[in-house]
């Protein structure tokens, strides 16, 4: 497989100009590759980085040492700064704060009007964008007529529509009812299974649960990283850097303390099903 | 509450007006409003108005709504016919006098066709740009109009941006200022009792938290622009390209026999027109 993002001993402050060369600030030192079509769950407690990593990821942040690169593009790569965020897009969290025009269409448009791409191309993959997210019928309405899971769908739409390869999720899901919540993480799903590469930054750790990969940052450092089913045995570890684990992993914790011979790695509620019927079996 | 003001006034349809070119309805209304104010004599009148009643009947716009546009500067209507009634010095003998109140013929013809102008200026503008364009068409077409003006760095662009910006984040802004009234009510805060003062006082609560949001607002629409690639006009396309069809050629060819005939009207020999 071929890597799409990669970083490199990266460090990033906000307020770098007050202490150059320390490596202290809200990014320590952080070194990590994302295979393409990989499905990434990025997580940690409020105020952890996780927004400024993926800010670095796409060139919106440029790293004050260390060297990100996507798809072997240095980000910080002035001629081609653009053709990095057409590749890796980012939907982010408050769905009304990243639609820009005031119908539906115009808003997916945005993204391939700003590459430059000719009219009768951005039809079609305005068209295909939107029917990608089932939203194709309210191609002419305002977003203010929408909910918050459409207005998000219209969000990724408007991010396919620049046919990137990765598509960052900053919190995309956080301000959603459970009906909204479920919707978007449909298209992440399907996203994912089309070969998109994909990061997820969640609070919900029964989002992360699906991924291929979890990195935990804490205080602008890589804490955990590793299959979900092994970060999220780790109870303890979690929990002291400020995180929840599933439910049913917490259950599997909890009895296993209790000394039942039962997995902790368990994820799923079939998963558990089955070793909790083994156990009572016995 | 609060309904959808981003449209305007404008109300959808598919009438021939509707479905013309922005950018000719743009330049029509301007050619429009220079013809109101050229029209002299009563055949010109007649005509002028003739031409605005035929665009409201092909507009499908219902003649009460144009009524409802001409309620509010019926005022200023009046005020302008008692001005051109009496103030417009005749020659030969006032038609009525009263003491120093002398009103010739020559006002009351200068009057009725100010009343006419106004009438016109206000129904011809209304029913070919607000009514039958939508808000966000407008700023497109201008934006396309005015491009040859950034040679001398006017920021067209940038303007017609802002603006749709604008349209966009009206509804939700006055969502939020609900809300947050709402939310300061539930508090206790008492909006609408005592005088002025005190009502621009208690504004204050809901005008801070509405700044804060909406400087929130900018600086994560500005990323979000950022990560879809957005860097001003340069090399910017558009998905919808304005072409201008047979009826837009139509309307024009109208336009200019419409301008012909009534140029035409104006100079035939009639003792009503204007001085
Ligand atoms: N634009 C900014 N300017 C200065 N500091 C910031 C800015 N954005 C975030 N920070 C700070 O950086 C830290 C990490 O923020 P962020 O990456 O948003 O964390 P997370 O997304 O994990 O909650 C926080 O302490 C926050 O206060
Ligand atoms: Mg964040």
């Amino acid at each position: 497989m071929s890597e799409m993002i990669r970083l490199d001993n990266v460090c990033f402050d906000y307020e770098a100009d007050e202490h150059p060369d320390s490596c202290q600030g809200i990014i320590k030192n952080i070194s990590l590759s994302i295979e393409k079509g990989t499905f990434v769950a990025l997580l940690g407690h409020n105020g952890s980085g996780k927004s400024t990593l993926a800010k670095l990821m796409n060139g919106i942040l440029l790293p004050n040492s260390g060297k990100v690169t996507v798809e072997g593009i240095d980000t910080a790569d002035e001629e081609r700064i653009w053709d990095i965020r057409r590749r890796v897009g980012m939907v982010f969290q408050n769905p009304d704060n990243q639609i820009v025009a005031t119908t539906v269409e115009e808003d997916v448009a945005f993204g391939p009007e700003n590459l430059g791409i000719e009219p009768s191309e951005i039809r079609r993959r305005v068209d295909k964008a939107l029917e990608s997210v089932h939203m194709s019928e309210y191609k002419t309405h305002s977003p203010s007529q929408l909910s918050g899971g459409q207005k998000q769908r219209i969000a990724i739409a408007g991010i396919l529509a620049m046919e990137p390869e990765c598509i960052l999720f900053d919190e995309s899901t956080a301000m959603l009812d459970p009906h909204g919540r479920e919707e978007v993480m449909a298209q992440i799903m399907r996203l994912r299974r089309e070969g998109m590469t994909v990061v997820l930054i969640t609070h919900y750790m029964n989002e992360a649960v699906f991924a291929d990969r979890v990195i935990v940052v804490n205080d602008g450092e890589i804490a955990l990283d590793d299959t979900p089913a092994k970060v999220f045995s780790q109870v303890e570890t979690l929990r002291s850097l400020g995180l929840d684990v599933p439910q049913v992993t917490h259950l599997a914790h909890l009895l296993a303390e209790d000394g039942y011979g039962i997995r902790r790695d368990l994820l799923f509620e079939d998963e558990a099903y089955g070793e909790l019927s083994a156990l009572l079996k016995k | 509450m609060l309904k959808d003001i981003t449209l305007g006034q404008f109300f959808p349809g598919s009438s021939p007006i509707h479905r013309l070119d922005p950018r000719v309805k743009l330049v029509l209304v301007v050619l429009l409003v220079v013809l109101i104010f050229s029209a002299k004599n009563i055949f010109a009148f007649s005509f002028l108005v003739l031409g605005v009643i035929s665009l409201v009947l092909l507009s499908q716009i219902s003649v009460k709504v144009v009524l409802k546009a001409i309620r509010p500067i019926l005022i200023l209507m009046l005020f302008t016919a008692i001005i051109n009634l009496f103030w417009t010095k005749g020659t030969g003998d006032p038609i009525f006098a009263l003491g120093f109140i002398k009103v010739w013929r020559e006002g009351l013809v200068n009057a009725l066709f100010m009343v006419l102008r106004i009438v016109s200026l206000v129904t011809g503008t209304s029913i070919l740009l607000t009514y039958t364009t939508s808000p966000i068409a407008l700023t497109d077409a201008l934006e396309r109009l005015l491009k040859p003006l950034k040679v001398i760095k006017v920021p067209v662009h940038e303007f017609a941006m802002m603006m749709t910006i604008a349209l966009r984040f009206i509804p939700t802004l006055l969502e939020e200022t609900d809300k947050i009234i709402n939310a300061q009510k539930a508090r206790g805060a008492s909006l609408d009792k005592g005088n002025l003062i005190d009502k621009v006082k208690a504004f204050v609560p809901v005008l801070i938290p509405l700044f804060i949001s909406a400087f929130r607002r900018a600086d994560e629409l500005a990323c979000a622009m950022e990560c879809r690639c957005y860097r001003g006009d340069e090399g910017r396309t558009r998905m919808k390209v304005l072409k201008m069809g047979e009826i837009d050629y139509l309307s024009i060819v109208v336009f200019l026999v419409f301008t012909a005939v009534l140029f035409f009207l104006n100079t035939l020999p009639t003792s009503i027109s204007v001085r």
